[in-house]
């Protein structure tokens, strides 16, 4: 799998997956996945429940090594440097691929030390700086003027959508490239929803995205590259627009026809 | 023959009601009996004074400061030492066999009577390591028998922070010392400081295990190395050997409400750290 050439007109791809495999112990996960994500755009994966798209996801910032028994073979380049060498740093690699998770899970802690827990960690201490990044970041997830009078407030006491948002500040203050985002609006109504499909046409100019979603509506609406996956490989991957309108696969088809999952 | 659901679930009520007011009128016989007994004798002067003619009269000053020194030399060595054990069996450790016999190991330890925990301070830290009777063997015996309880404790403690949180710390960059440092131990505090309570409350009212290690002593201690005698050591010894009943159950007396403040602190503490927090 060396030195795949790429097309001069396709614009720089941020992440390449080659050939991955997954095993959760005897469990095969993902199968010989295949795909490349491009920079500031959005890529949502889809499929049923059981198919391998979060799996997926969180092998891009190595989430999956958490997970006791957790084999990877294969490979994930991000610049078209192995992110699953050995020479890499894993806290350093997650800080430059966030997450947002399905569930808004803030820490039990203010507003403010929310959103500069990964500066903090990370070993910033010039309280102006810390104040800084922290407005740039609550600015960037449509918080700041909500919010700005109750930074110290426990930041669990916020409205649901609030809290994914706050999440998404989070992770702009560590400044990352790319932002995986596992479901992101499964706990929210369809308003609050609307606001995170905004925020994240938004966020696309600045960061690269990769979202799973169960909503096949949403992948529709805001993505630009779509991959349906399938118990464990990726059955179609291509622009959102020809994934929904022309699938080339039967299986993609009956999929987004509603006929299974 | 079927009995109505009806008279079935008055019938549990009763059973369960009563046990729990039985449970709670022994508790308050005990207390109200020890107090009646001592309070009489209990005053500044009782407090403040030392024993005198073998604690036949005289106050009780000098076991005051043994039974605070003492579980304070053995929680200031058990927490720090227990909550590491707890945090590295939860956090930096799969669930193998080996952290299953671990475990297994500190839940028997826990259930050991403490009189053999009083011999084998006797053996290794009196006689063995030549501390001789004094606080320092005391305090390290009474620190092996809590040791258990607070590393239980903190794990239950430790284990209840939710998985997102270190989930999201770790994708924020963090490593996994600075997720324990930053969420998983301030989350888990309220429920270690209980651990804690737990083992001031077990080595305050500990005699066996003391009077092996610390001896039994009635001067004031100027050093560590000096025996001292607990409260309960002092109870045991003056009812024991007939020298003072009413001696006997004003420290008994002066016992109880000193756990009771101690735990009354702890929970206000709690409280305010809680409230403080969210």
């Amino acid at each position: 799998m060396t030195g795949t050439h790429q097309d001069a007109s396709i614009i720089s791809n941020k992440i390449e997956i080659n050939s991955l495999d997954l095993f959760y112990g005897q469990f095969q996960a993902l199968k010989l996945v295949d795909m490349s994500v491009q920079e500031n755009m959005i890529t949502a994966l889809i499929g049923p429940s059981g198919c391998g798209k979060s799996t997926l996801l969180r092998c891009l910032n190595r989430m999956n090594d958490l997970i006791p028994g957790v084999r990877v073979k294969g490979k994930v380049l991000l610049d078209d440097s192995d992110i699953y060498d050995t020479s890499i740093e894993v806290a350093e690699l997650r800080k430059r691929v966030g997450m947002v998770f399905q569930r808004p899970n803030p820490f039990p802690l203010s507003i403010y030390d929310n959103v500069v827990y990964g500066l903090r960690v990370a070993g910033m201490r010039n309280a102006t700086r810390l104040k800084e990044i922290a407005e740039q970041s609550l600015r960037a997830a449509w918080l700041w003027d909500p919010l700005k009078a109750k930074l110290n407030h426990p930041a669990l006491e916020l409205p649901l959508d609030q809290q994914q948002r706050l999440c998404v500040a989070r992770l702009l203050a560590v400044q990352p490239e790319v932002i995986l985002m596992d479901e992101p609006c499964s706990a929210l109504d369809p308003i609050a929803t609307m606001k995170i499909e905004e925020l994240m046409l938004e966020l696309k100019k600045k960061y690269t995205i990769v979202i799973v979603t169960h909503n096949m509506q949403q992948a529709a609406r805001v993505s630009d590259f779509t991959g349906y996956m399938l118990l464990g490989e990726m059955i179609e991957f291509g622009q959102t627009n020809d994934v929904f309108t022309k699938p080339t696969k039967k299986l993609t088809e009956d999929y987004i026809t509603g006929k299974y999952g | 023959m079927r009995i109505h659901p009806r008279y079935t679930q008055r019938l549990a009520v009763t059973i369960l009601g009563g046990a729990t007011l039985l449970t709670l009128a022994v508790l308050v016989f005990i207390i109200v009996f020890v107090l009646e007994k001592g309070l009489p004798v209990v005053n500044f002067r009782f407090l403040l004074t030392n024993a005198e003619d073998m604690g036949r009269s005289g106050g009780i000053f000098t076991t005051l400061i043994g039974t605070i020194v003492l579980p304070l030399l053995a929680i200031i060595v058990a927490a720090p030492l227990g909550i590491s054990t707890a945090v590295y069996l939860t956090e930096y450790t799969l669930e193998t066999k080996v952290t299953k016999i671990i475990r297994f190991g500190t839940d028997c330890l826990a259930g050991i009577p403490s009189i053999i925990f009083g011999l084998f301070g006797f053996i290794f830290f009196v006689t063995t390591l030549g501390l001789g009777w004094s606080i320092l063997s005391g305090g390290l015996t009474l620190a092996f028998m809590i040791l258990p309880t607070i590393i239980r404790t903190t794990e239950e403690a430790v284990k209840a922070v939710p998985k997102s949180y270190r989930q999201v710390s770790f994708s924020l960059g963090a490593t996994r010392w600075q997720t324990v440092k930053r969420i998983i131990l301030p989350n888990a505090l309220p429920g270690i400081l209980t651990g804690i309570m737990l083992g001031i409350g077990r080595s305050i009212g500990e005699t066996a295990a003391v009077i092996f290690t610390a001896g039994s002593s009635l001067r004031l201690p100027t050093s560590i190395f000096d025996s001292t005698r607990t409260m309960a050591v002092h109870f045991y010894i003056l009812a024991r050997e007939g020298l003072s009943s009413e001696n006997a159950y004003g420290t008994a007396a002066t016992l109880i409400i000193a756990v009771l403040a101690i735990n009354l602190t702890a929970y206000w503490m709690m409280g305010r750290f809680i409230a403080k927090r969210s």
